[in-house]
């Protein structure tokens, strides 16, 4: 059967993909080296749109108004500029409410876009632009350490790691967080409190490296301007013990946090990356495995939920499990030496 | 059947769900189509495979494993079509798709309570989720509109409003914001749009929206007068949208597609064609219901004598939306039907780690209460919304309770278990709360949509695999509407087997009790309620000599009151449903 791989790899070579999600202007080019914060491409968007209707306004048939209309597509207009004036000895005319840009004119009406927003993307990892995807974005490839996260606040940053963790299922105190660790990106466990979050916020962090978050505090994560990436899921989890080490042993290095929402379709997910100096290219890892004895698996599901261990054999057929349910599994050997049935559905491979 | 009428063909259907793609196979043994044997992968819609024709042809692997028949070609890529002489291939291949993301709509019509209402209604036939809504009577300025309709990126815009010949102007004025947002996105963007309003608005329409959307498409006016509503023409509509708007989305589905000359079908729409069928080739005065627990929604389809009506919930579903269920519901209410003493932070948290992976299964028995719980819980939240929408001339005890059905057929991953026919029968009690005298199938091997795929090119082919008992049949059941003190004795039934030995039930508030009656056996039961008791005869009115069929569990009496009655005391209410769970050998 198989399998899903969930990245947590000590040197590595990954390539990813940056895109901005409407057409813009790609900065980079190929072969260039990029910083994780440095810009690659950018682009403008309306925040809101201005239907002036001229026809009515004017009182005339929308034909009519089509031809009083004084500007066309566009056209850069700046507030209370005359758009359309009327006919006769005391002729109304039509002005527009804010600076904008004419983006339809037709049937007696003109459509404007106002408030320009910009927007900015970043490389999220540091590397090499090996392919510039026209209008949208880059793609990037790079060899360091990499560890998938399953949830992320959306944000992207990159900074000094610093470990404020004892072990997998230390929780993140307010007390922890001072003024030493502003700017630098915190390993910090499991956040049970909104103040902890808050902690950081005023610091300001960079970004937090958390093994699980309470649900209440998803809203309050999503708000915070840093980004958040949480390891092993929601709720009260300790850090899986891969995921927690190669971290921990890489604290007071420069990492690369890209705290992107997981998106099961398009495949993207949160990720800590730590670049790391490399003699020559290490292999890609492998999107997809066959569940087979010796992998490496971490357990989804209780009761060992968030535990690594290795496959010792796949069950022939399908195995009744506590619970009644019918299913293929493997017989699996714990970090603790402890052996368990888990059904192949509540694993993915670690790697 | 007569055996002539059967043209020897084989059929393979392919359902993609979210979680799990399965390859079923019929075909026809000793002169009638069969359900032969189904192969089951995991779904591959997701990163990293991102293409669902991998899990369909990893499906049908495990199916030629099963029949030891080669299906697909040497390099596993194309699928053997017609069959060959040496047994290899099959004649056709139906599809059925529920995989994929809830397809993001924007739903207008013109008056709030008419042609809105029912274009929500039509909306609600397939995976979609409304993210918005536009009638005259909205109070946001043109701009406004405009604004939201391109922040909310609607992959589908369903539209009614203006009765035949009536308004054009309202009609037109609603449109134009999405002419002009639609023409503010890129190209690749742009939704699709169904208008089944005004049938003399459709050329102004095509002007108007045309060229401006991906895909534009007209149905018969859904509301052609305020008093009548006809949504099933727009239905198919909707469907044939819904799978061209996925073969954008998902990688793979038009491979399948044109494995399956054009025959796919969203599941929902083909478990609804399923259940017309059935009304029409089985009706009774009563209701057919057929209830699909699955990971990407719940889909409630039922006809009634002259209407169907089909509902489709993502918002319900228990794969990756399970998290929103909490937008419908408490943890309290969740925990209601909980035989163990399990904190609420549990529920929160199973229902997000289950959103993170749809396809993980209950090991544990705590885990396993905690997914019924959420199961019963999703499934009664779907019945209270589909009731709304059903007919309100629908055979029933009380028009506040769930109209009488009968048969109730189960499918979906949650339900179809058959190892356990009573913890799936009592998910159904507890959460559809039939009321009457109602037969209980399990779709054990979640056959009803294919089937409803099937019936486009082979009408035969459903009634005769129907027949051939590859649902598993649960049982009859009784369930008494009444109110009374715990304890009071409600309803005693005789039934006389086949062989002439009788068995007898005094049936009291608030239990379950079970006359063991096997599958294809039939019996005849004789009914005798309390003042005040309806099993659907009228109050205090019971049967005599009645045939009923049997099943894995026989003959049930549902004595626990309708609404269902639980006591409000958590200790007290955990003891009862653990008791109840022993009634029916659910353990």
């Amino acid at each position: 059967m198989l399998a899903p791989v969930h990245h947590i790899i000590g040197l590595t070579t990954i390539v990813r993909e940056r895109l901005l999600p409407i057409s813009g202007n790609v900065l980079a080019r190929v072969q260039q080296k990029v910083t994780a914060g440095e810009v690659v491409a950018e682009t403008r968007w309306a925040r809101e749109h201005t239907l002036l209707d001229v026809a009515r306004i004017l009182g005339v048939s929308p034909a009519a108004a089509d031809r009083l209309i004084k500007c066309k597509m566009d056209d850069q207009i700046t507030a209370a500029a005359e758009v359309a004036v009327g006919r006769g000895l005391f002729p109304r005319s039509v002005r527009a409410p804010k600076d904008g840009r004419v983006v339809a004119v037709g049937g007696g009406q003109v459509l404007l876009e106002v408030g320009e927003a910009k927007m900015e993307l970043r490389a999220g990892i540091p590397g090499t632009v090996v392919q510039i995807i026209p209008n949208r974005g880059v793609v990037i490839q790079t060899s360091g350490g990499l560890v998938q996260g399953v949830w992320g606040n959306g944000r992207i940053d990159a900074g000094l790691l610093v470990n404020l963790m004892e072990g997998p299922d230390t929780v993140l105190v307010p007390a922890r967080v001072d003024v030493s660790l502003r700017g630098s990106i915190i390993l910090g466990g499991m956040i049970r409190t909104v103040e902890a979050l808050q902690a950081l916020a005023d610091l300001p962090a960079r970004g937090l490296i958390a093994s699980s978050i309470q649900p209440s505090l998803l809203s309050k994560a999503r708000e915070m301007r840093f980004p958040i990436l949480v390891t092993d899921g929601i709720g009260t989890l300790p850090m899986n013990s891969a995921a927690y080490k190669l971290l921990s042993t890489n604290a007071k290095r420069e990492v690369a946090l890209n705290a992107e929402a997981f998106d099961r379709y398009t495949g993207a997910r949160p990720e800590v990356f730590i670049p790391l100096p490399i003699s020559s290219e290490p292999p890609m890892p492998n999107e997809v495995e066959v569940f087979a004895p010796g992998l490496q698996v971490k357990m989804r599901r209780p009761p060992a939920m968030g535990i690594i261990g290795s496959i010792v054999s796949i069950k022939p057929g399908l195995t009744t499990l506590p619970s009644g349910l019918r299913a293929q599994a493997a017989e699996v050997k714990l970090e603790n030496n402890e052996t368990v049935i888990v059904p192949l559905v509540n694993m993915e491979v670690v790697g | 059947m007569p055996t002539s009428l059967v043209t020897s063909n084989s059929l393979l259907a392919i359902d993609v769900g979210a979680a799990n793609t399965r390859a079923v196979l019929f075909d026809v043994i000793e002169g009638e189509y069969r359900f032969v044997a189904s192969g089951v992968a995991p779904s591959t819609a997701e990163a990293p495979y991102k293409d669902v024709s991998e899990g369909a042809r990893n499906a049908i692997q495990a199916l030629q494993n099963i029949l030891q028949r080669t299906l697909l070609e040497q390099t596993a890529r194309s699928l053997i079509m017609p069959s060959q002489p040496d047994g290899s291939g099959v004649d056709s291949l139906v599809v059925t798709i529920s995989a994929g993301p809830a397809v993001r709509t924007l739903v207008v019509g013109l008056l709030k309570d008419v042609s809105l209402e029912s274009a929500r209604r039509l909306t609600e036939s397939t995976y979609a989720r409304i993210m918005d809504t536009l009638s005259l009577s909205d109070q946001r300025k043109p701009d406004q509109q405009i604004d939201s309709i391109l922040r909310i990126r609607p992959d589908m815009v369903v539209i009614a409003g203006g009765t035949d010949g009536g308004a054009s102007r309202s009609v037109k004025k609603l449109l134009e914001p999405i002419g002009l947002a639609s023409y503010l996105m890129p190209d690749e963007k742009r939704p699709a749009v169904l208008y089944a309003g005004n049938e003399k608005l459709v050329e102004e329409v095509k002007s108007l929206v045309g060229s401006l959307a991906t895909r534009l498409h007209f149905s018969s006016n859904i509301r052609p007068s305020l008093e009548v509503e006809d949504i099933d023409p727009a239905e198919l509509e909707l469907a044939q949208m819904f799978v061209a708007i996925r073969k954008k989305q998902l990688k793979g589905l038009d491979v399948l597609d044109l494995w399956a000359g054009g025959h796919t079908l969203p599941t929902a729409y083909a478990t609804g064609r399923m259940v017309r069928f059935l009304s029409n080739v089985y009706g009774t005065n009563k209701g057919l219901l057929s209830v699909d627990l699955g990971a990407s929604s719940t889909i409630i389809a039922a006809g009634f004598a002259n209407k169907s009506v089909l509902k489709t919930y993502p918002q319900f579903g228990l794969g990756e939306n399970i998290v929103g269920l909490l937008n419908y519901t408490t943890v309290e209410d969740i925990l209601r039907w909980s035989t163990l003493d399990i904190p609420p932070s549990a529920i929160v948290d199973y229902l997000h780690q289950k959103s993170l992976y749809p396809g993980s299964i209950a090991a544990t028995k705590e885990d396993f209460v905690i997914v019924q719980s959420v199961a019963k819980q999703a499934l009664y939240l779907a019945m209270q919304a589909a009731r709304r929408d059903f007919p309100k001339e629908a055979a029933s005890i009380k028009p506040t309770l769930t109209p009488l059905f009968d048969p109730i057929i189960a499918g979906g991953a949650a339900l179809s278990d058959a190892s356990r026919p009573g913890q799936s029968l009592l998910l159904l009690l507890d959460s559809v709360q039939p009321v009457g005298i109602s037969t209980v199938i399990l779709d054990q091997n979640n056959l009803m949509p294919m089937l409803g795929a099937a019936a486009s090119q082979n009408n035969i082919l459903p009634v005769q695999v129907l027949e051939s008992g590859a649902f598993l049949s649960v049982g009859t059941v009784v369930s008494p509407v009444v109110t009374t003190k715990y304890g009071t004795s409600i309803l005693k039934a005789k039934v006389t087997y086949e062989n002439g030995t009788e068995a007898n039930v005094n049936l009291k508030y608030g239990f379950l009790e079970i006359l063991p009656l096997a599958s294809g056996e039939t019996a005849r039961i004789t009914i005798q309620v309390s003042r005040g008791v309806d099993i659907g005869f009228g109050p205090g009115r019971g049967t005599k000599n009645m045939a009923i069929s049997g099943g894995a569990l026989g003959i049930v009496f549902d004595g626990r009151g309708r609404p269902l009655d639980m006591p409000a005391d958590p200790v007290r209410r955990r003891e009862l449903i653990k008791k109840w769970n022993w009634a029916l050998g659910g353990g």
